[in-house]
């Protein structure tokens, strides 16, 4: 498993081949083809852009959503996540330890959008014993980068 | 009225100020400039070096500490020489903790240096050194390494430069800018031709860490019979990213390093409180934060190389510090010119080899204390201006 190659896409999954067969010492065909066996692995799942949403005024507001689950015996924890994650609302969905079972976060429009969506579609859900939604109201570092700051460069000493 | 001229010391005056600081101050003017110019890591001090800094400063240690630095961090040096490179010093009295590795430097040339003694210094090379030399009233006797021996100082080059007035050799490595290091053999060379004088070496290893292709640095003070005649000079701005700490220490024969603890005394009393509690913290624990940040540059400085070579710009492999040092020779510029117009034409800014010394006409230094896309958009500007002038 090539862990360094992980390590740079996901870091910047834009990066040329050419420029990640130079910074691993491998043929661009072998990178090429290290790409191909993880994504049909499944080990990379995909290829996304990281927005910073908060500079476009009302497009997304999200909420972690604490669940309690009575699992079905037989089926555990996944026949619940199962359906959970089918709803395009759903971002993200993880069984958790302590005191709650599933995390799940929400998208939407408007607070009143997911909210509506947490009372009418998971509250209600059969197993589901009780919701707790968090609304996220500020993003400060989204996988792995940083949205607060002018990110300007501030060493300024050139000879050192 | 103040007659300035009558009051300044006509040494000092005669010192130029860097050269290209007014290049870089427009640079810095200018929107959209992307730099390839500074020479500090891009990476913050490790979290648990930073820690420890702010827990010092809860715990209330904000007074001075002995002249010499902490007992408790220069027993932690000497572990770390000893660890590293094989070296085994007095933590008493062969070790000075300093404001950076640069006033080791200083402190090491004003303890030896009159008017008229010389000093020999291998170029391009950092900045610093023929000035103190010039501050100390003595002479620097330039050697100019080329680029066919990989920037090395070769010991007919340092034989043929000695006279009966050497005092100190300079001993840059690995090298600021030309990211040449000196492996054991050549320092052997060197000893050869050093060890029946009286000739200190001041050998700058501020960037020892950072040694690339399983190249691990040799300090020159390891050799047999070489570490009575050298002063190590190193420190943690460049090794744990700790630039703003202003921390370094120098390590050498005691008689030299008691007159350096002299100096040290008057002019700075002792380095900073703070900075000493967060070193200890690096030399014991910061070795894992080391090689992540070894393994980024590594990368980048493959990605660099391989992309001055694939643009048509020759650069050698530097196999130390965090610069390449291609060679500009195939546009016909001079250093200053290619990088005035690279600079106005693409809004690159790079610094010329002539920075260093004259021995770096014909090349630039391009740092890589950059992310990897940051190079490749320089690397992308570069080849533009090339390909359209």
């Amino acid at each position: 498993m090539n862990i360094k190659l992980l390590k740079l896409l996901n870091k910047d999954s834009r990066t040329d081949v050419r420029d990640l067969a130079v910074m691993l010492s491998m043929s661009e065909e072998q990178v090429r083809a290290d790409i191909a066996e993880l994504e049909r692995e499944g080990v990379i799942r995909g290829y996304k852009a990281v927005i910073d949403w908060d500079r476009l005024d009302g497009a997304y507001v999200s909420a972690i959503i604490e669940i309690k689950v009575t699992p079905k015996a037989g089926f555990g924890f996944e026949d619940v996540a199962a359906k959970i994650m089918k709803y395009p609302a759903v971002e993200s969905v993880y069984l958790m330890s302590g005191v709650y079972d599933l995390n799940v976060v929400v998208k939407g429009k408007t607070f009143q959008e997911v909210a509506q969506f947490v009372a009418k579609e998971l509250a209600t859900l059969e197993s589901v014993t009780s919701t707790a939604t968090h609304f996220v109201l500020r993003r400060y570092k989204e996988l792995d980068v940083e949205l607060l700051g002018s990110g300007k460069d501030e060493r300024g000493s050139y000879l050192l | 009225m103040m007659d300035y001229g009558r009051l300044l010391s006509p040494t000092v005056c005669e010192i130029k100020p860097s050269g290209i600081r007014k290049f870089f101050d427009i640079a810095e003017t200018m929107e959209d400039v992307i730099s390839l110019g500074v020479g500090e890591p891009d990476f913050l001090t490790p979290w648990e070096i930073r820690k420890a800094g702010i827990l010092s400063l809860e715990g209330g240690k904000t007074r001075y500490t002995s002249n010499r630095g902490l007992a408790a961090l220069r027993e932690e040096i000497c572990n770390y020489m000893n660890r590293k490179y094989g070296i085994s010093y007095d933590s008493q009295g062969e070790v000075l903790v300093t404001v950076g590795g640069s006033e080791g430097i200083d402190a090491a040339l004003r303890a030896c240096l009159e008017a008229g003694d010389e000093v020999i210094i291998p170029q391009p090379s950092y900045v610093c050194y023929e000035p103190i030399v010039r501050l100390c009233g003595a002479t620097p006797v330039i050697i100019r390494t080329r680029a066919e021996h990989d920037f090395k100082l070769t010991k007919e080059e340092l034989q043929a430069a000695i006279t009966p007035r050497t005092k100190v050799l300079i001993l840059p490595y690995p090298c600021n800018p030309t990211g040449a290091i000196m492996e054991r053999g050549d320092l052997e060379d060197l000893a050869q031709v050093l060890k029946n004088t009286n000739i200190l070496v001041l050998s700058d290893e501020i960037y020892a860490e950072l040694t690339f292709g399983g190249k691990k640095h040799v300090s020159i003070a390891s050799l047999e019979g070489m570490k009575e005649r050298t002063v190590v000079i190193n420190g943690f701005s460049k090794t744990f990213s700790m630039t703003g700490w202003r921390l370094g220490f120098a390590c050498g024969p005691a008689p030299v390093m008691a007159q350096m603890t002299k100096i040290h005394q008057y002019a700075i009393m002792c380095a900073p409180t703070t900075s000493q509690y967060a070193a200890i913290e690096a030399l014991k624990n910061g070795d894992e934060a080391v090689g992540a940040m070894l393994e980024e540059y590594d990368m980048r400085r493959r990605l660099m190389v391989e992309g001055f070579c694939r643009i048509g710009l020759a650069c050698r492999e530097p196999k130390g510090a965090f610069y390449t040092f291609p060679s500009i020779a195939s546009t016909g510029l001079s250093s200053e010119e290619f990088c005035e117009q690279l600079l106005y034409a693409e809004r690159v800014a790079v610094v010329p080899g002539t920075a260093f010394g004259q021995g770096g006409e014909g090349f630039i230094r391009a740092s890589y204390c950059y992310s990897t896309e940051h190079i490749a958009e320089a690397l992308r500007r570069i080849e533009h201006f090339l390909k359209n002038r």
